[in-house]
């Protein structure tokens, strides 16, 4: 398995929120705008990957029973630094996200590409795996807050210098889509959307099989 | 009356999971059977109370006087999931029986961020013990109180005609988006 691949598959094929669906805390939590989930997706895919790299470097030093807990220690390190260095150099981020930048911690996923596979691949495999899971996590809460900002207010990047009308101003869109039920309804949907998706790639891998098997029986005959 | 409004507030008007968005691994994942979703919301109401008291003790009495408030996250998750393991051995050994029913939620919870957020919640807004306590209990009850509600619902699913797509985890998330529209109803009722 090349790179790409190790990178890949983190967006599309495990995404951590829709396929998996883990670490949902803040897919839904800060969601609400694209701003908030682009800075929380970008935070986590650097803590994802710097686990990575770091347990990977680590664990032919590790006994496997303690290996938990000392993993739990790394990630919780890991976290103080990165929130450290956003009170620094980026106070608004860090008072938006909050409590949820400190509760990645308990990320499940974070801890399963630990356990699953920087504790058995190399330090370059792991760092595209990490970049690759971070990624995956970071385009679908984008993708969320897409939604669920443009709907609920008609707006992308509302209330920074960014901030663009998507729908004319005087769109009144259903607040319940930056508030908690519309969080929970965006995601069920899109869930569902992503079996649609996967269903279809499904059934076009079983008819591509079934071409090549007639074309290789045609063959044979 | 300033405890009750407090723990009112924890339990309905900010609630953990369905306005707070904690602790959904577990409420997705247990909320598929009612006897299960009874054991873990009493054993994350129970552990709660208990783990925030000793967070906020480790809080105010080692890391504040300090100057250690920095090392808050690796020093809570450290100590939270080593009273719960703690917790496990000793349940085991003394009470077998107990541990058949709730050895199970146990693991479950040793980090996961009900029983992790709750102490950073009542650090962060500098709550006095009582209140730390009465926050973290009233949390733990409002988890309860949501994923039985959850449970209740999703065994009436089962006889419902479900469109394929969205069986399992998809509906799951709709339901839940209409529980917490009824909790939306709550909010403004206590100011805090």
């Amino acid at each position: 398995m090349n790179y790409w691949d190790i990178f890949k598959k983190g967006i599309f094929e495990m995404n951590p929120i829709f396929r998996l669906a883990l670490s949902l805390c803040p897919a839904l939590a800060v969601t609400s705008t694209v701003f908030n989930a682009v800075g929380m997706g970008l935070c986590v895919m650097v803590i994802i990957t710097a686990n990575n790299v770091v347990v990977s470097l680590v664990k032919n030093f590790v006994n496997p029973k303690v290996r938990v807990p000392v993993f739990i220690t790394i990630i919780a390190t890991i976290v103080t630094l990165t929130q450290l260095v956003l009170e620094a150099y980026f106070p608004a981020v860090n008072k938006e996200l909050g409590l949820y930048l400190e509760l990645v911690v308990v990320f499940a996923i974070i801890l399963a590409r630990a356990e699953v596979f920087a504790m058995k691949n190399g330090v370059v495999a792991s760092f595209f795996d990490g970049l690759g899971m971070g990624a995956g996590f970071a385009v679908a809460m984008v993708f969320i807050g897409l939604v669920r900002e443009i709907f609920g207010t008609g707006m992308i990047f509302g209330g920074t210098a960014l901030a663009v009308n998507v729908f004319p101003a005087s769109y009144d869109g259903p607040m319940i889509m930056i508030l908690a039920p519309g969080a929970f309804m965006v995601i069920g949907l899109m869930i569902g959307m992503f079996n649609v998706i996967g269903e279809y790639q499904a059934k076009q891998a079983a008819q591509a099989k079934a071409a090549l098997l007639v074309a290789q029986r045609g063959e044979a005959v | 009356m300033e405890y009750f409004t407090l723990f009112m507030g924890a339990v309905i008007v900010n609630n953990f999971v369905l306005t707070r968005f904690l602790g959904l691994c577990i409420f997705f994942g247990v909320s598929k059977s009612l006897n299960a979703s009874v054991g873990m919301g009493m054993a994350v109401a129970s552990i709660l109370t208990v783990s925030s008291a000793l967070a906020w003790m480790v809080y105010n009495w080692v890391l504040v006087p300090y100057n250690l408030v920095f090392l808050k996250i690796v020093v809570f998750v450290v100590l939270i999931a080593s009273f719960v393991q703690f917790l496990e051995i000793a349940i085991k050994k003394f009470a077998p029986a107990l541990y058949e029913m709730w050895g199970i939620y146990l693991v479950l919870i040793a980090t996961n961020c009900v029983v992790l957020g709750v102490p950073l919640i009542n650090a962060s807004a500098n709550f006095d013990f009582i209140k730390s306590v009465i926050n973290a209990f009233g949390s733990g009850a409002g988890f309860a109180l949501a994923i039985i509600l959850m449970a209740s619902l999703r065994e009436k699913l089962q006889y419902a005609d479900v469109p394929k797509t969205l069986q399992g985890l998809g509906i799951a998330f709709i339901l839940a988006g209409m529980l917490a529209l009824s909790f939306l109803g709550f909010s403004g009722m206590i100011p805090l």
